[in-house]
């Protein structure tokens, strides 16, 4: 077995989730190689040796400067074929997602996405992928080579495990349409207030608030139990509240000692960065939202009620 | 400009996963799966009163599937292709983005859109394949959507804020479900929806041959269907008024006031 971890960088560093994915592949065992591609990127190589890659493929051309997906398509396309890697492991982000799902039309290899495992069974790779709102969980494969897998934000932890990577450039050749789509802008971390990520207790609020102006029964309660306020993609995206303080998987990852959950149906892309937290509670006027599966306390009801006099009472304690 | 709209009909609600084919159960209700709506908008918006624009539903599904997708049609879509043919069944992404593409080149769309999932298989990646298979530029995760002069320019969120992607046209854009809220369909929509031009073509109508289709088209497969890890318990409470002091007691229970 030959495998190929995508390593995908931000502003200079190799990111948590790749190097974990990179960990997993190392526990299956065979030859685990990376790949990083971007500009200005051959020092990236010894930080994946850190994590056991003997074999660091490295794209560098001004023309993978931006995070953009059909470049590496191309990459991958050529570089898979050539040194006869079977399978090929991403952690799941808005560009690998991209990158993946186009290598799998490019090369008609099956491609298995929302994967939280992967196993060596017999001889044959297994993959763990939750399903329909993760109240079952799917076992699936491929019927032939290469495999492509993404792996769900958080499914791992990165493993140190030093190696002398061996490191070798490749050469890049875009197809013309790859280059036709530009970054104009790129996205850089913002940060604007204080982090949610070490807050003990955090209210976040969703798309069931109804308005940015509802906003503020998410910070009263917040501000009564001591803890900070997030938000949902929905809502962040929507301009309600700023990105900094958006969970899930395009935002952050929390685990508080208490987490409230307002007006939050509980997608997937929300799921993932909250349920590590100790206790969750969640307020919802639809009984079938997706996150009463994986709450503590799930209140059906309307927010606008429970939220302001549930303050009340926080703030009569504490007094 | 032609603007294809790429649209999934999905189960309604008491999603099941069948047992014996380990594939999802389809029989129930269907309807738009909602995430497309999203793309619908942002299609008419685009076309606005351009008389010369149009906006084709283009789907993959079973026949009674044309049912849940004349809701775009009320919303004011033009017209829909369903592809729809028994070998199709069981398709993965390599095998539905092979069908969708050559449906899609029989268009010849300026702008193809697609919503940000599919909320059955919470797949989020169809784009990508048949941005691919139809050599075009592709933008994904749109939450801004802006079209002028032959390009197409995209502002979308990732994991570190938001970037901004322009494309020249024809290209395909995925929209995020922050980028609209899609309008409801007015009963003159719902009335006018059924005389809207509703094609059914098969899979060798496009030109799909067998080896490309349905499993034996598919790289990969389902092994078994298993129970989730247990978690801990969950309790519910329906409000009643007395909500607020039941959270409050399950908090100092739990100790975590």
């Amino acid at each position: 077995m030959t495998i190929l971890v995508f390593l995908e960088h931000h502003e200079g560093e190799l990111q948590k989730d790749s190097l974990s994915v990179l960990g997993k592949a190392l526990q299956l065992g065979g030859d685990v190689d990376a790949l990083i591609a971007g500009s200005g990127v051959e020092g990236l190589a010894v930080q994946a040796g850190k994590y056991g890659a003997k074999k660091v493929y490295v794209a560098d051309d001004p023309a993978l400067e931006k995070p953009l997906p059909q470049p590496r398509v191309d990459v991958l396309a050529k570089l898979i074929p050539e040194q006869g890697i079977d399978t090929v492991l991403f952690a799941a982000t808005v560009l690998t997602a991209d990158v993946a799902a186009g290598l799998a039309a490019r090369l008609d290899a099956g491609l298995n996405w929302d994967l939280v495992d992967l196993a060596d069974q017999d001889g044959k790779l297994v993959g763990k992928r939750p399903a329909l709102g993760d109240t079952v969980y799917v076992d699936v494969g491929w019927t032939g080579e290469p495999r492509l897998a993404l792996f769900r934000t958080g499914a791992f932890d990165p493993v140190e495990s030093p190696a002398e990577p061996e490191v070798q450039k490749i050469e890049t050749q875009l197809e013309d349409f790859s280059t036709q789509a530009k970054m104009i802008e790129q996205a850089h971390e913002e940060s604007e207030g204080p982090s949610i990520e070490d807050a003990d207790v955090i209210v976040a609020g969703g798309r069931g608030l109804g308005g940015p102006e509802n906003f503020a029964l998410v910070e009263d309660l917040a501000k009564a139990l001591g803890g900070a306020v997030a938000a949902t993609r929905a809502v962040v995206d929507a301009g309600w509240y700023p990105y900094s303080t958006q969970v899930g998987q395009t935002g952050k990852t929390v685990t508080p000692r208490l987490y409230i959950a307002v007006g939050i149906s509980g997608a997937i892309q929300h799921k993932v960065g909250m349920q590590g937290s100790n206790v969750i509670v969640a307020i919802n006027k639809d009984p079938n939202a997706p996150i009463f599966e994986y709450a503590d306390l799930g209140v059906v009801g309307d927010l606008h009620e429970i939220v302001p006099k549930l303050t009340e009472l926080v703030r009569q304690r504490a007094a | 400009m032609k603007i294809a709209v790429c649209a999934k009909v999905v189960p309604e609600q008491a999603r099941r996963i069948d047992p014996e084919t380990k594939r999802l159960d389809r029989s129930g209700e269907q309807t738009l799966n909602p995430f497309d709506a999203n793309a619908v908008e942002e299609a008419l918006r685009l076309k606005g009163d351009g008389a010369d624009a149009e906006v084709v539903l283009v789907s993959l599904g079973p026949e009674r599937s044309i049912d849940a997708l004349r809701k775009a049609l009320a919303m004011g879509a033009d017209r829909v292709v369903l592809v729809s043919d028994d070998t199709a069944s069981g398709s993965d992404l390599v095998a539905s983005s092979y069908a969708l593409a050559k449906a899609l080149e029989r268009e010849q769309a300026e702008l193809v859109l697609f919503g940000q999932q599919a909320n059955d298989s919470d797949g989020a990646v169809m784009w990508a394949a048949v941005a691919d298979r139809l050599r075009r530029p592709l933008i994904s995760q749109v939450a801004e959507l802006t079209v002028s002069d032959g390009s197409v320019r995209g502002k979308r969120q990732t994991e570190f804020g938001y970037d901004v992607i322009e494309a020249p046209l024809p290209a395909v854009v995925a929209v995020s479900d922050a980028i609209n809220e899609p309008r409801y369909p007015s009963l003159k929509g719902i009335m006018g929806a059924k005389k809207k031009p509703q094609e059914t073509v098969s899979l060798a109508d496009l030109g799909v041959e067998a080896e490309h289709a349905g499993e034996a088209g598919s790289r990969t497969e389902v092994y078994a269907i298993g129970e989730p890890p247990p978690r801990g318990e969950t309790q519910r409470i329906d409000d009643d008024g007395s909500a607020p002091e039941k959270i409050v007691d399950f908090l100092l229970e739990r100790k975590a006031l």
